[in-house]
């Protein structure tokens, strides 16, 4: 019954939503979109109980942390603060977030640190370009005279003064570009389909956990 | 056809001038009749040899032909098509109404209204197989909108009627039913290409389990995974394993999950600490069985961490900021960041450059593959992140896939050198031959 439960039941569900799934791309009917969009209800309720785990999961790690007073345990006191927080107030505003502390948190709090982090990005980038960029090899020179045109080429200034940039970076953009993207492409689709076949006939079945 | 409508307007005039001949004429006995009309008509025959009239006013109207109303092939209901006989005199002066009724009786709505030169067969962006694209025929799909619903299983009557603005002439009424269909066959392409592909992997995976000896190219970032682990065994700290930002229903969270049993199978051998944060709770149930497994399988139970598998937040700023904290605090000597990523892929990446882990990326988010290439050791890119688990497992049946792959891209390789040899064939000599066979790759995916 383990086994059954553990290994035979998962691989047959995974197999009859698999090729379920798979023919449903070519059925139009409603009764094959209204079990599509019946599926993701429940796949949203299953999200809904495991958010449960993930919680417990998140209390778990921090409570060790308190409680062996390891490195940094002042962060963990911070995030049951402000979960627990942001928990109480949300209740006592009905989850209703217009005109209440429950919005002013995500307005004044989440979206603020969300559009730092953001933010940080442009940062990032720079000094990722600038690691990249140096041309210590052949195919980091290339790199760096691609990135060149395309920089002239798409700042207004840069093609006022280089006008062959615009053109130029336009051609490496759609054909030397798009052609290493579809190749890329084509690769994952087929990867794509291959790992699916072997999802769905139980070839590949790592992901399922503990063994016979 | 034309001609004789430009023969029957010179008859029509030759008439009218008539009866101003005889008010112009107070005595006509004292004429000859015969001779004035022959002159007239000679007259006429010349003004309308130097100025010939259009076409377009020089004849009755009469009512589309061929009529049909038809449930729409492929689709799931709520649509019907109209089709008709494109008429020799169709132009820009002339419209087509197409009315609605819900009995044969009426009362009949006007719901659309076009010039006669548009809307035609040809112009419907389906394959050969399963639509006529010609251009005799007009064509009109009526859809179910906000206003106006076709309720499935129910009849609707059509007529369509032509119009040049002072005279309108009907057509014959018809009646269809819109139906929900079954299959779509304009993708039965995608279906024969993919059943085909199935078939080729399917037969690679039965030939590698016969002869399991197949060779499989070097791939550098999969062959770093030990010298990562190597290396975070001996400075002692811990190995950071990233899953990506998707569900357990993307095909590149399920590869990452596999690759890190593997990774997990080497950290128990070695005794090196695993930290696998994550932004979906199943995706953390899966991942703490299968590090649980490992474990087992390396012999090292004891050595396994209930807490090793975490949950930090579903939200995609607040992981991507308590990541990067756990690599600035931590300091993990190696990254592990497979799986798909958005726009933390950089901030991710960057960040675990600065603090100088050997990092390896394995992404299919095409978009952020530059980024990691550009921050990372090693990259797996696309495809080579689902190939992980056979080359590390290096399992028959799994090497097998990756042959089926090989055979499915050399396929569709020649496919596209013959596609584009065609189709420029087709274009430089103006034909249309090879279109029925191009459009059977069209919409593969």
């Amino acid at each position: 019954m383990t086994l059954f439960l553990r290994r035979t039941l998962p691989l047959l569900l995974t197999f009859f939503f698999g090729v379920a799934a798979a023919i449903q791309y070519y059925v139009p009917h409603p009764v094959s979109e209204a079990a599509l969009t019946e599926i993701s209800v429940w796949l949203r309720i299953t999200l809904g109980f495991a958010m449960v785990l993930g919680v417990a999961s998140l209390c778990h790690v921090h409570y060790s942390k308190i409680r062996a007073r390891v490195a940094g345990w002042g962060y963990s006191v911070v995030v049951y603060v402000s979960m627990l927080a942001t928990v109480a107030v949300g209740l006592w505003a009905g989850g209703q977030e217009e005109g209440t502390g429950f919005g002013w948190i995500y307005t004044y709090t989440l979206l603020a640190l969300q559009g730092t982090m953001f933010s940080m990005l442009g940062f990032f980038v720079a000094s990722a370009a600038f690691r990249a960029f140096r041309a210590r090899s052949k195919d980091a020179a290339v790199l760096l005279v691609a990135a060149i045109i395309m920089m002239f080429g798409r700042v207004p200034l840069g093609e006022y003064l280089i006008p062959a940039a615009g053109p130029l970076s336009g051609w490496l953009l759609n054909v030397l570009n798009t052609a290493a993207r579809r190749g890329i492409i084509i690769g994952i689709s087929l990867g794509g389909i291959a790992t699916s076949i072997k999802i769905i006939f139980g070839i590949e079945r790592s992901y399922l956990g503990g063994r016979e | 056809m034309k001609f004789s409508f430009e023969s029957r307007v010179s008859s029509l005039e030759f008439q009218v001038p008539n009866s101003r001949y005889n008010t112009r004429n107070p005595k006509p006995e004292t004429r000859n009749p015969v001779s004035g009309r022959a002159l007239a008509a000679i007259l006429v025959l010349f003004l309308s040899t130097l100025y010939p009239l259009p076409s377009t006013l020089a004849f009755s109207l009469s009512p589309p032909e061929q009529f049909e109303a038809f449930d729409m092939p492929g689709d799931g209901g709520g649509s019907i098509g109209l089709s008709w006989r494109a008429a020799p005199f169709d132009g820009p002066a002339f419209r087509y109404q197409v009315y609605l009724a819900d009995q044969e009786q009426g009362p009949f709505t006007q719901f659309i209204e076009f010039p006669a030169n548009t809307h035609y067969k040809s112009d419907v962006d389906r394959p050969w197989w399963s639509w006529d694209r010609t251009r005799s025929l007009h064509f009109y799909q009526v859809t179910s909108t906000r206003d106006l619903r076709l309720v499935n299983g129910r009849p609707y009557f059509f007529k369509v009627a032509i119009t040049d603005g002072t005279q309108t002439v009907d057509g014959p009424i018809r009646s269809a039913v819109p139906e929900p269909n079954l299959f779509n066959w304009a993708k039965a392409n995608n279906l024969l290409l993919m059943v085909l592909f199935s078939a080729l992997v399917l037969i690679a995976i039965a030939h590698a389990k016969r002869r399991p000896n197949i060779f499989l190219r070097r791939i550098p970032g999969l062959d770093a995974v030990e010298e990562a682990i190597g290396r975070a065994t001996e400075m002692g700290r811990p190995i950071l394993y990233l899953t990506g930002s998707d569900d357990m229903s993307s095909l590149s969270t399920i590869a990452a999950t596999v690759i890190l049993g593997q990774v997990a199978k080497r950290t128990a051998a070695y005794d090196t600490q695993l930290k696998v944060p994550h932004r979906d709770p199943i995706v953390m149930a899966v991942c703490q069985e299968i590090v649980k497994e490992s474990y087992l399988e390396a012999g090292r139970p004891d050595a396994y961490r209930e807490d090793s598998n975490f949950f930090i937040t579903s939200d995609q700023f607040s992981y991507t900021a308590a990541v990067d904290g756990i690599m600035l605090r931590d300091r993990p000597a190696a990254n592990f960041f497979m799986g798909f990523y958005y726009a933390e892929a950089l901030l991710l990446a960057e960040t675990g450059a600065g603090t100088g882990a050997i990092q390896i990326a394995g992404t299919d988010a095409d978009l952020q593959l530059p980024f990691f290439i550009t921050t990372c050791d090693y990259t797996l890119i696309g495809e080579e992140l689902y190939a992980a688990s056979a080359y590390l497992s290096r399992e028959p049946v799994l090497v097998g896939t990756l042959r089926g792959q090989d055979l499915g891209k050399a396929f569709l390789l020649v496919s596209i050198v013959v596609g584009t040899v065609l189709a420029t064939i087709g274009a430089l000599a103006g034909t249309q031959a090879f279109v029925p066979l191009l459009q059977i790759f069209r919409d593969f995916k």
